[in-house]
């Protein structure tokens, strides 16, 4: 039953997130890689870690993805992706850093296996309430350092693109820009 | 074959961050850049959570709630960043990106 769902899952997010690569279409790719997410969730289901796998649909395909999608609608959508051609020496040696991470994470379990577990999993206790647990006592610091840091990234998502949202900096001239900001009128 | 080991996960998890790394390397756009980027962080959160299950350890989900909120912040800043720069330039091409010529 497990291997039947890992399976089926493996494959569906396989290929979502080959289009997502593969596609030539801003559209295709960004709902695919929506698509790839939920299923990715699954797996997390699967592996019984389910709070994880509620915060996987709700920031991933719930936020991040919104935001990509509004985001999409400042950009020309419409037209053909162009794709890279880039020197053999970059393809070849970024191949080479694939292939070691492969063999990296295929030794990484048979070497440590004499590993023990750190905060080892209670009985009788849900998931979310473990996690609860583990999070507030032992990783209570970066979790709050974590809490500043998406606070100082949303002052920064509404700075950069929310300001100005009506003048068109484009059909504007450097100099012109320039000036604006001096004056204070427009803030870059 | 049947029976779902940790090395399965493992294999699916480098085979997803394979396809990102294609991803990275073929993409011109910088929006498509971004979406391979979230695949690469995805696939390793697949890791993560697999092998937190398998060892019986919570350590490696609670790396996973901080790759996600990295993810999060990442996409906040880098999509503000590049509506601003396509106001500016009206294109998200990495080759128009040559200000500094480097």
């Amino acid at each position: 039953m497990e291997a039947i769902a890992f399976y089926t899952f493996a494959i569906l997010t396989t290929v979502m997130f080959l289009i997502t690569v593969m596609t030539s279409h801003a559209l295709y790719a960004l709902s695919a890689l929506a698509a790839g997410m939920i299923f990715i969730s699954a797996f997390f289901f699967l592996l019984g870690a389910d709070f994880l796998g509620a915060i996987q649909i709700i920031v991933y395909t719930g936020a991040v993805m919104a935001l990509y999608a509004f985001g999409m609608m400042f950009f020309d959508t419409t037209r053909d992706v162009v794709e890279k051609r880039t020197s053999p020496y970059i393809i070849f040696g970024l191949s080479g850093v694939a292939a070691l991470t492969v063999v990296a994470m295929f030794t990484a379990p048979i070497i440590s296996d004499n590993i023990t577990a750190l905060y080892p999993a209670m009985e009788g206790v849900g998931n979310s309430q473990m996690v609860g647990m583990v999070l507030f006592t032992k990783y209570l610091i970066p979790f709050e350092l974590a809490a500043i840091m998406l606070l100082v990234a949303m002052v920064a998502g509404i700075v950069l693109a929310g300001k100005k949202m009506d003048v068109s900096l484009t059909t504007m001239s450097d100099e012109e820009i320039e000036r604006e900001a001096k004056q204070g009128v427009l803030d870059v | 074959m049947f029976e779902i080991t940790l090395q399965h996960y493992l294999i699916l998890s480098t085979l997803l961050f394979t396809i990102g790394l294609i991803g990275v390397m073929r993409r011109k756009n910088l929006l498509m850049l971004f979406f391979a980027t979230e695949i690469l962080l995805n696939s390793v959160n697949i890791a993560f959570a697999a092998i937190s299950s398998y060892y019986g350890d919570l350590t490696g989900q609670m790396f996973a709630f901080f790759v996600i909120a990295i993810a999060a912040s990442e996409v906040a800043v880098g999509l503000g960043l590049l509506v601003l720069w396509y106001k500016r330039t009206g294109k998200i091409d990495l080759d128009a990106m040559t200000s500094m010529r480097g």
